[in-house]
């Protein structure tokens, strides 16, 4: 053991810090879930790319620079440090870019990665359906093979950025004799393809984080299946394992915010210091971060030595999620009767965007599989505990 | 950046847990419960043999020379049997007290300690009483600003019952003659270290019990059916089983990050105990409160042997520290104006 960083590994710290110190956008750029903001954040992953920092873990043929995990951790705990942009091509460039590089053909690879790489295309994501939300495999869509094309019908909910995306992903029932997991198929359309109808919805915050798409019989080359027809499952399960998480949400992000709370307590220490317990929440909200931190390197390491990733990894959803919501909520006590106050309110001095992160915690144990879910998977799975 | 154990120690952990796992039956902890002292010398003469009682002891008094980063798996299989001999405690806290002091009492009794001829323990005002005094043939002593040394003869003991039958602990008063060994700052800086280093032992070891509580549930929860099926089905049972396998998960790092901070004499190392001692009871705590409730009943009963678990587990959330102990250094760590926080800080 030995937990210090190499001179390479402080190197590239440097490098990643004094590259963002001159190229991160000086002002916060929209949020991405309105149409200025999208288009800002496109351009950020142009900018991104082109200093070979949009994918570092991706191979340098493709643009990236073939880090490992340590080295991933470090380039994540600089950008969030320089409170650098989110990432409006998270879906595709840590979720499906991965899985293609997995299971897609060199043709895919070439034609899809590149664009995915410059934010030209960005992705959104389709799993759920309106009957089929932690229950996955309970998929209606249809996607029927004529020729060389799926011609696909059905609706698809809660796709992440389907509102201004180019693409989605997602799972398809090709089999229409099948059930469960049997008889799916991956496939990626686009979603300029005649026959798609968006509807936004509008999330918490009453933006279009996300929305329903329709297919009425939409026409998909055959070249966009992704793996074999009817191994969806399991090319849909390469999308959810340990690192793609790890990629989604890395400590950085939240120990960022367990050291905002810190400030924001000492900034309020007088209001904060009437309830007891706030105290404690903050203190709290630093040690789920740093144990956070730890656990996150520690698995690391041990997967950069050729390790495994065994069940225990599903215990990584849990704990952010809940993590993130325990620390919005403190800040919320905080601010006390300010913590309502959207920020441009005359009276919101000092509220800062807590109340934006406060909404979007309480998605955290929802999406990518309920808390529910998880927590049955660790009893079966990690512990052993009886399906039946 | 290498935050893995090498395959020595893994395998030295996995060869110490077969052996403890067979040795250290709840029937032998019961037994022991019915013996006079709660020891077994001829355990410790095992040990002994197995180089444990050494382990931390500097090669030329005998020992192997290992760091608290090489015993800390070890402690925590000592936690899994609920282990009732002070190894933890002489591995981690009285040997590299001994080795700090130096000079003629170490000279004197560590090559004592690790050949498992001689037992020394340490007793802390932190801890109001002293464990295992009874069996000590050497206590280090905090007297106010002063660490001293007694030999055996030379103090007397007031047995305290604790609610953890294998827990022995005594109220010591020095009644014959005892050698000043450190004053002032040394003594004060010594007393510190000594804390953490028992604050990391009982952390290792709370990781143990709770990992043997979950255990003793899954078992249980298997085999005892009702509504027709195991309770362990159910998906009430299983998430408070679940809860804790995540409090657990998220406690190991921290501990071993503890247990390098303390070897490697990083800055960082007081808080770091702290937290992972936190973590660490914190889960051994819910694994306590959660395993008994799935065990219903008979989780209530002295016959069914998670108590054995559930009781160690208590006394080590209390001991070596206090959580308001080490809630208060960590919270003088963060809200100190400066403090290093946020991304990137962990390891700087």
């Amino acid at each position: 053991m030995d937990l210090s960083y190499t001179d390479e590994q402080q190197a590239f710290r440097e490098e990643v810090r004094s590259w963002l110190e001159a190229n991160a956008p000086a002002q916060a750029l929209q949020s991405f879930d309105t149409e200025l903001g999208f288009e800002q954040h496109r351009e950020w992953e142009a900018t991104l790319n082109k200093g070979r920092w949009g994918m570092v873990t991706w191979p340098e043929a493709l643009g990236g620079r073939g880090c490992d995990l340590i080295e991933w951790l470090i380039f994540e705990e600089e950008y969030y440090k320089a409170g650098a942009p989110l990432r409006v091509n998270q879906n595709g460039i840590f979720l499906l870019g991965p899985t293609l590089m997995e299971y897609g053909t060199e043709e895919q690879k070439a034609r899809i990665l590149p664009k995915m790489a410059n934010g030209e295309e960005v992705w959104a994501q389709g799993w759920s359906e309106p009957n089929a939300g932690s229950d996955m495999a309970a998929i209606r869509s249809t996607a029927k093979l004529e020729g060389d094309k799926y011609i696909i019908n059905g609706q698809k909910t809660w796709s992440t950025r389907a509102v201004w995306a180019d693409w989605c992903f997602g799972m398809f029932r090709t089999d229409p004799d099948s059930e469960r997991h049997r008889g799916l198929t991956f496939i990626l359309v686009p979603l300029d393809s005649p026959g798609i109808t968006v509807r936004p919805i509008p999330q918490l915050d009453g933006l279009p984080g996300f929305a329903e798409i329709f297919f009425d019989n939409v026409e998909v080359s055959v070249d966009n299946r992704l793996g074999d027809e009817g191994a969806g499952w399991s090319v849909a399960m390469a999308t959810a394992g340990f690192e793609r998480g790890l990629m989604l949400r890395s400590p950085a992000r939240f120990q960022e915010t367990a050291r905002r709370l810190v400030e924001l307590y000492k900034e309020n220490r007088e209001s904060a210091e009437t309830d007891p317990a706030v105290k404690e929440a903050v203190m709290r909200a630093y040690m789920d971060a740093e144990s956070y931190c730890l656990t996150t390197y520690q698995t690391a390491c041990r997967l950069n030595k050729g390790g495994k990733i065994g069940a225990e990894s599903s215990t990584n959803k849990i704990f952010w999620s809940e993590l993130d919501q325990n620390m919005h909520a403190t800040a919320m006590s905080i601010l006390g009767a300010r913590a309502e106050l959207l920020p441009h309110a005359p009276n919101a001095k000092g509220v800062g965007n807590w109340l934006d992160g406060w909404l979007f915690s309480q998605s955290g144990p929802i999406y990518a599989g309920t808390n529910e879910v998880q927590r049955n998977i660790i009893a079966e799975r990690m512990l052993g505990m009886p399906r039946k | 950046m290498d935050f893995t154990f090498t395959e020595d120690q893994l395998l030295f952990q996995d060869s110490v847990r077969d052996f403890l796992v067979n040795e250290i039956t709840p029937e032998r902890i019961r037994a022991s419960w019915e013996s006079e002292s709660g020891r077994d010398s001829a355990l410790w003469s095992q040990l002994a043999e197995l180089g444990l009682t050494g382990m931390t002891v500097p090669e030329a008094y005998g020992g192997l020379g290992m760091s608290e980063l090489d015993f800390v798996l070890l402690a925590q299989e000592c936690g899994y049997v609920a282990l009732p001999e002070p190894l933890v405690h002489s591995a981690l806290v009285a040997v590299p007290l001994l080795v700090d002091i130096g000079g003629e009492l170490a000279d004197q009794w560590l090559p004592k300690v690790a050949t498992g001829e001689a037992k020394v323990v340490v007793g802390l005002e932190q801890n109001l009483l002293v464990e295992d005094a009874h069996v000590a043939d050497l206590l280090l002593l905090q007297q106010g600003d002063s660490l001293v040394a007694a030999t055996a003869d030379a103090v007397s003991l007031i047995h305290n019952e604790s609610v953890d039958p294998s827990r022995k602990l005594f109220a010591v008063s020095v009644a014959g003659e005892a050698v000043v060994v450190a004053n002032g700052d040394q003594a004060q800086s010594l007393i510190q270290s000594s804390l953490d280093r028992g604050a990391l032992g009982a952390a290792a070891q709370a990781l143990g019990l709770a990992q043997r509580m979950i255990d003793l549930s899954v078992q249980y929860t298997s085999d005892r059916k009702q509504f027709g099926q195991a309770i362990g089905a159910f998906q009430a049972v299983k998430h408070h089983m679940a809860n804790v396998a995540v409090c657990l998960e998220y406690a190991k790092a921290p501990v071993h990050r503890a247990a390098y901070s303390i070897a490697c004499k990083e800055s960082v190392a007081s808080h770091a105990v702290s937290q992972a001692k936190l973590n660490a009871c914190e889960a051994a705590n819910l694994a306590a409160k959660n395993c008994i409730q799935v065990h219903g009943a008979m989780g209530y009963t002295w016959e069914v042997d998670l108590h054995i678990y559930m009781k160690k587990a208590w006394a080590m959330a209390n001991s070596w520290g206090d959580a308001g102990f080490h809630k208060t250094r960590v919270a003088n760590h963060i809200f100190t104006d400066g403090a290093a926080l946020g991304a990137g800080a962990t390891f700087a």
